[in-house]
């Protein structure tokens, strides 16, 4: 008769589980605990600065008062320009890889190309739009940043959009071509409808990865203590002057980069959240 | 189902009288071949479809059915490495024919597949979304066609208050009663089934082989099934394939009560398959 109540081999199995199960609380406890840290710092040397006079007045002299105004343009048209640049191109590239290529070699020697470049660092990236781009121009440029960040967009662009692709059953393209539907058709009115959540997410997820972007900036748009929307000049951005303001000396400037950097993360966690909440729906 | 029972050896060198001869032939399927890749899966098929008239093509997993199905409208095209050989005739024109438009002759062969397939879109615009593929036609005459293909379909009751919403709503047999309506809207004039109620309940099934019943006034059908109480409720014909081969085609009651083949009573009588 089986003892209902100790079994060694069970007991045994028993402890090794919940060991594993501790360990595993404990990772998961120290990777959210730095995520919640940061948070909270960020908040707690950042939320003081923020005010109406942020979005208002332009990044201020040493010594002075002043807010962000210029930067969160400049941030905001090159991010709206790289997204312009960067999203047919992905969106065309997954296509043929999920839907056209599928069988071919070229398209897996595409996503191995595709893959490397979604690693790049990014200060590699910025240095090559500046050998194309800025040094033949002769001066720094907000159209040298947003192509720098569109370079940066592409591959995560490519990558969502086949990943979502591949996710529409096989089934559906072949009741599509029962109708007598031609390809192209198939593509872009089931396909893309079916993948369409998925593919908005890349794009957001995208918009995320590039509006914290600092290092292609340095070597493209560069900055500008000025209001200026001439794309054609340089033109800052709210992570360089992050970066500029940190390491400055000046108190007021420090306070300011606290601020930008609190914007940049509610702005990429909203999207974040944004994106999570679509594919969410769809499932 | 009154269809005069002939005797038909398809094995043997002479001239075979095939059954049901004398009906018209919709489509002629004459020493199809079929290859994925070097592997040959469907060995010199010889076989009739007939106008207005069900067919089912019944056998063991792997026998080849659901690869002869899918030569009739060239879905295999969609797969590289996957090849057909010899003839198939639809009203006499050969569709294996490289010169015959893939699109075309899907409008005019039909398909409804094993697991329902409904576009994400609305129940309206699944059905609307064919008929103005290849027919430019004003609003109020596409919301007729839409109408009269979910009523064959036997939906309408079910919809009609919700065109506009999501066809992925609707319950499996819903969804592919949706199906049926979306291939019957494009007007072809075969269908072809394949396994169209393994997924679905025992009352979906019945619902969906009353309406095969009635299509077949207007439609050459062809059913690939599992299962052989619904070959012997739906179709007229049946052949039975076994390991790439025809092995019998004959009147459907014929097969399922005085087969001409051991194999064929073998597998009819469940003793192996």
């Amino acid at each position: 008769m089986a003892d209902l109540h100790n079994n060694a081999l069970y007991a045994r199995r028993r402890a090794r589980n919940t060991a594993a199960r501790g360990l595993a609380l404990a990772a998961t406890g120290f990777g959210l605990g730095w995520l919640v840290l940061i948070l909270g710092v960020l908040i707690y040397e950042g939320i003081g600065g923020l005010s109406l006079s942020v979005f208002l007045e332009n990044t201020p002299p040493p010594g002075s008062a002043g807010g962000l105004l210029n930067a969160i343009v400049g941030s905001v048209m090159m991010t709206v320009l790289a997204i312009f640049i960067g999203t047919p191109i992905g969106i065309l590239a997954g296509t043929y890889l999920a839907e056209y290529g599928r069988h071919d070699k070229l398209s897996s020697i595409v996503r191995f190309i595709n893959d490397v470049l979604l690693s790049a660092p990014s200060i590699v990236i910025g240095l090559f739009v500046y050998e194309i781009l800025v040094a033949p121009m002769g001066h720094f440029s907000g159209y040298a940043g947003a192509v720098a960040l569109a370079v940066i967009v592409i591959p995560v662009v490519v990558r969502t959009t086949e990943d979502m692709l591949r996710l529409v059953p096989d089934t559906l393209r072949e009741a599509a071509a029962s109708i007598g539907l031609p390809r192209a058709h198939m593509i872009v009115q089931v396909a893309y409808r079916a993948a369409r959540a998925g593919i908005v997410t890349g794009v957001l997820l995208a918009i995320a990865r590039i509006s914290g972007e600092t290092a292609p900036l340095l070597f493209t748009a560069l900055n500008n203590q000025f209001f200026s929307a001439n794309m054609n000049a340089p033109m800052p951005s709210l992570p360089v002057a992050i970066f500029q303001f940190a390491l400055s000396p000046y108190e007021e400037w420090q306070k300011l980069a606290w601020t930008g950097a609190l914007l940049i993360t509610v702005t990429v966690l909203g999207l974040s959240i944004l994106a999570r909440s679509l594919t969410a729906r769809k499932s | 189902m009154n269809v005069a029972s002939t005797p038909v050896p398809l094995t043997g060198n002479a001239t075979p009288v095939v059954a049901g001869a004398g009906f018209a032939e919709k489509v002629s399927i004459r020493n199809l071949e079929f290859f994925y890749g070097d592997s040959r899966a469907l060995k010199s098929i010889t076989l009739p479809l007939y106008a207005n008239k069900t067919t089912a093509f019944i056998g063991p997993s792997g026998c080849g059915k659901s690869t002869l199905l899918r030569v009739l409208n060239r879905m295999y095209g969609l797969y590289p490495g996957q090849r057909a050989a010899g003839q198939v005739l639809f009203d006499g024109e050969n569709l294996l024919d490289s010169s015959v438009d893939i699109n075309l002759l899907r409008a005019r062969i039909g398909m409804v597949f094993q697991k329902p397939t409904p576009f994400p879109m609305s129940i309206y615009e699944n059905v609307a979304f064919g008929i103005r593929l290849y027919e430019k036609l004003p609003r109020a005459e596409v919301d007729a066609r839409v109408e009269s293909a979910l009523r064959r379909a036997a939906l309408w009751d079910e919809v009609k208050d919700k065109l506009n919403s999501s066809g992925l709503g609707l319950s499996g047999g819903q969804q592919q009663r949706l199906c049926i309506a979306r291939t019957v809207a494009v007007k072809p004039e075969v269908i072809l089934f394949d396994e169209p109620c393994s997924a679905l309940d025992p009352i979906s099934t019945a619902k969906i082989e009353e309406l095969i019943d009635e299509l077949q006034e207007d439609y050459t059908i062809v059913i690939v099934t599992h299962n052989m109480q619904q070959a012997a409720r739906v179709s007229d014909f049946t052949a039975f394939m076994y390991l790439g081969d025809l092995i019998e085609f004959d009147v459907t009651e014929k097969i399922f009560t005085n087969p001409g083949d051991k194999r064929t009573q073998a597998y009819i009588t469940g003793r192996f398959g």
